[in-house]
């Protein structure tokens, strides 16, 4: 049981080639970022695990389940897949609305539904928010309510596209309590994301992407460490890890051990 | 006579009860880069929707106090005229583009296009701005086949071609991988040594360290800090008032928490590096 990428391809119509040959299995209960340049094929690629793009060639499989032979509804009740783009996933008329669709669609009880979006809601912070318009707050507000939908149809894997975008601090740390409270209950989570200085804080596993390809797929600290891969997937280091390496110390991602490390 | 006055400023939004901005009153100066960072809703992209004249034109609500643009109240600028004055890249790359141009080039030229300038000057002022920012390749694309982190640059492009004095930039890097956003910085950096005013929201506070001149942190709808880059992003209290504080400050006040103080707190890597080298005597 697992979301397998093999030898998969994605070609956009009209020809332009976004992947190739990807390789890649994410476990059950994993977390994983995706780091990279723009235009690198993150998005792509995460779309192929739910469904939403189907490989051009090779085979994307979801806990044995070939995605070619399934609808994208299908897929998507196991892994869910979060936008990039807040309002190319909104469309009701409340923060609740929102979050209630998709249990309502699949037509739970009343009580089940109260469960899930209760759940969601707390993840997500967004308690404050549920009578508003979503169109009324805040771009990275809105991100969270996004969030939440996905969170309230209990997908197995979930997949975040640049949830750190524009977050401020309050908004980082919802979501780094989010993935814990995720990975006890046994959830995947797979993010995409610029922010170096999260993967470090965050993710054991990092998979970095670069012209249409992987690059590289190690821990943080193996990432972070080679300058090849930092130079061809146009990441940065975390400062302090940056600071580290010209201090001529091996291995450090962050503040404490840095402080630690010095006299 | 300051480029912008702000003074006594307080704004409501239609049908809100709480003012977005509260009792702001602050300066901005010809030719200078200013940061402003703070927790989300506390008033960043309120005061960039205020200077460029969307407050009180575009979304009415109430505006008090007193807001001057090259000492003509904000209330009398004609806003077509404003638009010229002052560029404002908008924090959604996805809401700015217009959706009905069918090429890049086209959309980078549609502001220009508008100002009704000549054909040849046109096209010279979309190749320049695509060259700067690296969407050369791009130019024939459709906007709408673009990745997140291309559209912003296409955004950032169709603005920097009306070659507007003051720039006011809502979160330009928000999705761009690092190196793009050190890219967008310098081309900021490159604006501001032609003598542009520039404005920025972001959360990156190490790029803004290397690069504002002043920094203002806004939270609650009010101005909480304001002044040198160096003085506000080294302040103890930055995490307290809801702002991000660059890595190497906090390493700084870690240092010092655990007995080992740097001579100074650092904002930038460069400076982190040279106060403990210093530390350790090796300089």
């Amino acid at each position: 049981m697992s979301i397998e990428l093999i030898n998969a391809s994605f070609s956009y119509p009209g020809g332009f080639l976004a992947n190739e040959n990807l390789n890649l299995v994410i476990e059950p209960g994993e977390r994983v970022a995706i780091v990279g340049q723009n235009g690198a094929g993150k998005t792509t690629a995460v779309k192929m695990m739910n469904g939403l793009h189907k490989p051009t060639a090779g085979d994307v499989l979801v806990d044995g389940k070939n995605t070619k032979e399934y609808t994208t509804a299908q897929i998507a009740r196991t892994v869910g897949y979060v936008f990039q783009n807040p309002d190319d996933q909104i469309f009701n008329q409340s923060v609740r609305a929102e979050i209630e669709y998709m249990p309502r669609y699949f037509k739970l009880s009343a009580a089940e539904t109260r469960r899930r979006v209760e759940r969601a809601v707390t993840l997500a912070g967004l308690e404050d928010y549920m009578g508003k318009n979503p169109f009324d707050i805040p771009y990275p507000i809105r991100k969270f309510v996004t969030i939440a939908a996905v969170l309230a149809t209990e997908p197995k894997y979930v997949i975040f596209d640049e949830p750190t975008a524009g977050q401020d601090r309050r908004g980082t740390q919802i979501l780094e309590t989010m993935m814990d409270e995720l990975q006890k209950e046994g959830i995947a989570v797979v993010t995409i994301t610029h922010d170096m200085e999260f993967v470090a804080r965050n993710f054991d596993r990092v998979v970095a992407m670069a012209h249409r390809n992987i690059l590289a797929d190690g821990t943080a600290a193996e990432i972070f460490g080679n300058d090849q891969v930092v130079n061809e997937a146009r990441i940065r280091r975390p400062q302090l890890a940056q600071l580290a390496l010209d201090l001529g110390l091996q291995g450090i991602l962050n503040g404490d051990e840095l402080v630690n490390a010095l006299d | 006579m300051s480029l912008i006055e702000l003074e006594n400023v307080t704004y409501h939004y239609p049908f809100c009860k709480e003012p977005a901005l509260r009792q702001i009153s602050c300066t901005f100066e010809k030719g200078k880069f200013y940061g402003i960072i703070g927790e989300n809703g506390g008033g960043k992209t309120s005061l960039c929707n205020l200077l460029r004249g969307l407050i009180p034109h575009f979304y009415r609500g109430t505006l008090e106090g007193r807001v001057t643009i090259d000492g003509t109240d904000v209330r009398d600028w004609n806003t077509g005229r404003l638009s010229a004055r002052i560029g404002y890249v908008f924090q959604n790359p996805f809401t700015q583009i217009s959706g009905i141009k069918s090429t890049v080039f086209e959309e980078v030229a549609m502001g220009l296009e508008n100002l009704g300038r000549p054909k040849k000057e046109i096209v010279d002022e979309v190749l320049r701005v695509c060259k700067l920012l690296d969407i050369e390749n791009l130019m024939e694309k459709s906007p709408n086949a673009l990745s997140g982190g291309q559209r912003q640059r296409v955004a950032f492009a169709s603005i920097l071609a009306m070659d507007a004095d003051i720039l006011v930039i809502d979160e330009p890097t928000s999705q761009l991988d690092p190196q793009g956003t050190q890219d967008v910085f310098e081309i900021i950096h490159t604006l501001r040594g032609t003598g542009k005013t520039i404005l920025l929201v972001e959360h990156k506070v190490d790029l803004i360290a290397e690069y504002c001149d002043e920094v203002l942190v806004m939270q609650g709808g009010q101005i909480v800090r304001k002044g040198p880059t160096a003085q506000v992003l080294a302040d103890p209290e930055l995490a307290e008032l809801g702002a991000l504080q660059p890595q190497v400050a906090m390493f700084g006040h870690a240092m010092a928490a655990a007995g080992k103080p740097l001579e100074e707190i650092p904002i930038t890597l460069e400076q982190a590096l040279r106060l403990v080298r210093r530390r350790r005597g090796e300089v």
